[in-house]
Order: structure tokens, then sequence, then C-alpha cells
């Protein structure tokens, strides 16, 4: 029987995702002060508090398109700076993307990351290796849809999106910025952990926690 | 005296205050988000314009905004895009019906953001374009080009194209063509108020830095022992040769002070860059000149060029009531 994931779940894993930030917030300032300005733990510990107000006063049933429509709206707020338009870009194009109403299965949840892949690419005109969140959110859909393909458990998909993402994160020690402030930093930017890779690693890893514990609440 | 933009959070707060209380009669200024929108009311179904900064450029934008031409801008933090926050505030306040067009200078940070706030406005049934001002020609790959003078002039072209009827469609596409009809070029002289310190801190007296952007972006140092001639010929043939412009082209003539140019300084300009361009038999129809678009207190100035047909001039010289723009 297909696995379906409704709205309470994702609202659920989304509040576990912002206390992981807020948790990771030094850490996050932490990589950003050496090759960017420094403001993303900030930022984004900023907006998890704002999303975190959001999701308490959510009512109990409700569509899963408005719902991740209205998490875009509060990061695009709520976080500012680069991250919250591109954060805000990932969620608005995921709320465009095909569900059941008020649950998706597997598969629609795997198209929901992609539409937001997609969309975040397409927004900050990155590729995989310009060191940014897309060289953990690209291999972590890719692995996603592979493991989808391979009719595998909701247990096994995000265990390999969040391998993937994990992956995806270190890989960003080794190579350069093409992208964002930390290209004016050029072959300096080598050897520094990405902090946008980071904070977006958190989404699967949160993910892989939560959302495939049937019923959780 | 302390300069007031150390505290830059207070400063723009502050400054936008003292910008209502001057300009009580064309504009109100919102808080939280920021923008300011024009007064004078506009009839339903014109297409509004929109433009969005950081701050540290004034006047662009606020300056800009009032009947004729922009109908809201949103100041962003010294040197950075306003949010899509203040821009969807702004849309949601200026939307007549018409549409909205937004004038963005091609910067990372105002595309995305625009770009954010134009998604969104369409899904909630609001029919939004931008158009990108990218002038300067000292970057050789269009592309990358920055938005310098034109952006000013774009605004006052889609401004006028609105007021007069326009569909968005057709304000967006004759914007399109005074920008493509435009070239521009900076140039510094000295950086000895900017709040960032670069590698061109100290340059010479008998030096220029060509090619500088509005954000303290560096420039090629150059050595003009000659003085002005000299420095307008390194100046103005990038622009004369990109477009290219040719012989009897009308055209307007921008000079606008980076903001720590004297006057004095930008009229020994104005006369050797009047000479240039007759000797290219260029017609100078109109011209501005005086602080347009500025860095913060830079010395140096950008220099804009923009070739003239029938319908730019008529919009160009439709009425204007705005802070800076008045005729």
């Amino acid at each position: 029987m297909a696995q379906e994931i409704t709205t309470k779940q994702l609202r659920k894993w989304l509040l576990v995702y912002a206390a992981r930030i807020i948790e990771n917030e030094d850490h996050l300032t932490k990589l950003d002060t050496a090759i960017g300005d420094a403001d993303h733990g900030v930022n984004m510990r900023r907006g998890m508090g704002k999303l975190q107000e959001r999701l308490q006063v959510e009512r109990q049933s409700e569509d899963i398109s408005a719902f991740l429509r209205s998490v875009a709206m509060t990061l695009i707020s709520g976080v500012g700076g680069a991250a919250g338009p591109l954060y805000g870009t990932f969620f608005l194009r995921a709320a465009t993307s095909p569900t059941n109403g008020s649950s998706i299965d597997l598969p629609q949840l795997t198209q929901m990351f992609r539409y937001g892949l997609d969309g975040l690419q397409q927004r900050g005109k990155a590729q995989a290796d310009d060191k940014t969140m897309i060289d953990t959110i690209q291999p972590a859909v890719e692995a996603m849809e592979a493991a989808v393909a391979a009719h595998q458990s909701a247990a096994v998909v995000l265990a390999a999106a969040r391998q993937a993402a994990h992956l995806g994160m270190k890989h960003t020690i080794e190579i350069e910025a093409r992208k964002g402030r930390a290209s004016y930093l050029g072959p300096h930017s080598i050897g520094h952990q990405d902090p946008g890779a980071t904070s977006a690693y958190f989404l699967f890893e949160t993910a892989a926690e939560v959302l495939t514990i049937t019923g959780a609440d | 005296m302390q300069s007031l933009t150390n505290k830059p959070g207070s400063a723009i707060t502050q400054s936008l205050r003292g910008m209502a209380l001057s300009h009580p009669d064309t504009i109100k200024v919102h808080f939280d988000p920021d923008f300011v929108e024009r007064l004078a009311p506009a009839r339903s179904g014109k297409v509004a314009v929109i433009s969005g900064s950081g701050s540290g450029h004034e006047p662009l934008p606020i300056g800009y905004v009032g009947l004729g031409m922009l109908d809201a801008a949103c100041p962003g933090p010294i040197f950075t895009s306003p949010s899509p926050v203040q821009l969807l505030a702004a849309v949601h306040s200026v939307d007549h019906g018409g549409g909205v067009l937004f004038v963005v200078k091609n910067y990372a940070g105002g595309v995305l953001n625009t770009e954010l706030t134009i998604e969104i406005a369409l899904q909630e049934g609001i029919d939004a374009r931008y158009v990108l001002v990218n002038d300067d020609v000292s970057i050789p790959k269009v592309a990358n080009r920055r938005g310098l003078g034109a952006s000013a002039l774009a605004c006052k072209i889609a401004g006028a194209a609105a007021e007069s009827g326009y569909t968005l469609a057709a304000a967006e596409e004759v914007t399109r063509r005074a920008i493509a009809s435009s070239r521009s070029m900076g140039v510094g002289t000295n950086v000895n108020t900017l709040p960032r310190n670069g590698p061109n801190d100290n340059l010479a007296d008998d030096s220029i830095e060509l090619g500088v952007g509005i954000h303290g972006e560096p420039g090629e140092v150059r050595s003009v022992s000659k003085g002005m001639p000299e420095i307008v010929d390194l100046i103005v043939h990038p622009i004369l040769h990109d477009l290219p412009f040719a012989s009897g082209d009308r055209v307007l003539l921008l000079i606008s002070g980076m903001g720590g140019t004297p006057p004095l300084e930008l009229y020994l300009f104005s006369e050797a860059i009047h000479e240039l361009l007759a000797a290219h038999h260029l017609r100078v129809e109109r011209q501005l000149i005086g602080n347009y678009l500025t860095c913060l207190g830079r010395g140096g100035y950008t220099i804009t060029l923009m070739r003239l047909d029938d319908e730019l001039l008529q919009l160009w010289d439709a009425p204007v009531h705005t802070p800076v723009l008045h005729w």
C-alpha cells in the first residue's frame, strides 16, 4: 500500500527543521564568517523563529499547496538576505507540484523536492559544483528519484536523500565558489564548507527523521 | 563632522522621514516595509512603474517618485537590494489594474528579488514584468553590464509611457528601447568618503579610475596628466563606439556626480564633453547635470548618452512632478 504523507507530517518536519537550524545557528555563523558575510546563522535563526510561530498557529487540516506557499512567504519575509528569497522560491515552487489535496505519496513528495530544486536553480542561476545549496539539494533529489524508481520504501528513499545531501554538503569543502559572496574569494574559498549547503542539508536530515514514521504526529 | 552614513540603519529611516517632510505635496513614505509612493492620484488601469535600489544612490530611485515617473520606489539597506517584502508591499499599494513594470539595475540581488516578487504577483493575478538596465560599457560582456545612469532615464520613459496610457507590453517595449539606446561609463576621482576601503583608495592627483561602479566597485586606474580633454576622451569614446552613436544622432546627455564631486568640477567636465560631442556631430537635444545617481559621497561622475527618437523625446518631455525632476 502506498505510503501517504500528510500536511500534519510536513508541518512536524518543518518544526523539527526550524529547531535544528536554531540549534546550529553558531555553526552556520562560523561557516559564513569564513567565506561570506557572517549573517547566515542570524538570518536563518530569525526566519526559523517566524516559521515556528507560523506553524504553531496552523489549522489541523490544510491543503498541502497552500501550506507550502505560506511557508514560502514566511521564509521570504523572515529570513531576508539572499537565503530568504532562495528558500522562499524553493517552497513556492514546491507548492505548485501535484498533490492529493491534504496528502502526497512518495513519488509526489519526490516531485515536490524536484519542483523546488528546479525553481531554485532557475532563480539563483547556480549549477552543481558552484558551492551553493544546490550541491546539497540536487544530489538528494536525484537519490530520491532513483530510490522511488526502484520502488523503495519512504525510509529507504529518505535515508538515500540524507546520505546524498550529506556527501554533497561535504563536497562543498573541496570546491571553489562560483556563485554568491564566497565567489569573490576565488580559490581561497576552497577548504570551507558552504553555509547554504549546510542549512539545506538539515532539510533532508530532518525529513529522514520525521517523514518516515507512518502516522507521525 | 561625523558622517551620518556611519549609522546606516537609522540614517535611512531618518532620511526617508526627512524626505517626506521636504516633499509633502509629492510623495508619501511607508515604513516597515519601507517604500515611497506618489501622492498624485493615478487613473484606474494605469500601468504602475516601480523601481527598487539599495540606498546610497540617492536620488535614485526614491527622488523619482511622482506624477509621470515612478508610482513607487523601494529603498534597500546601503548598497543592498530591497527585499521581496518591500517590493510586494509596493505592488499591492500602487497596482491600478494595469499591471506593474519594474525597472531593475542589473545586479544579482535586485534581479533575484524582483523575479521572486513577480512570480508571487503573477500567482496573485497581477500582471508584472521587469526591464533590466545594463548600460555600463566598462564591462565587456553585455550580460554582466551594470545599471548606471540609464536607470534614471528608464524610470522617466517608463513613467511617462504609463501616464500617457501605454499598455504594460507597450510601456515595457519602449523602456527596453530607451535602455538599449543608452550607454554609460563611470569614472572615479577619489573615494575618501566610501564606507568600504578598496585597492584604489589613494589615487594620485593626476589619476582617475575608469569604469567604476556605483557601489565602490573598482575600475582601471589611468594616469591623465593632460587634464580634462584627455579624461573626456577616455570616458566618452567607449560610450560612442559601443552603441555606436553616429554623426547626426540626437542624444540626451546625463552628467551625474557620484555625491562627492563639486558642481564646479561637473561643469568643467561639461565643457570638455560638449566640445567632444560637437566634434562627433552629435546633437545634444536634452540634458541633465547634477547629482542623479550617486555612490554615497565618492568623488567621480557617470556619463550617460541616450540616442533619442521622436517617441523617446516625446516621453522625455512629458510632464513630470517628482522631488528631483519636474517640468
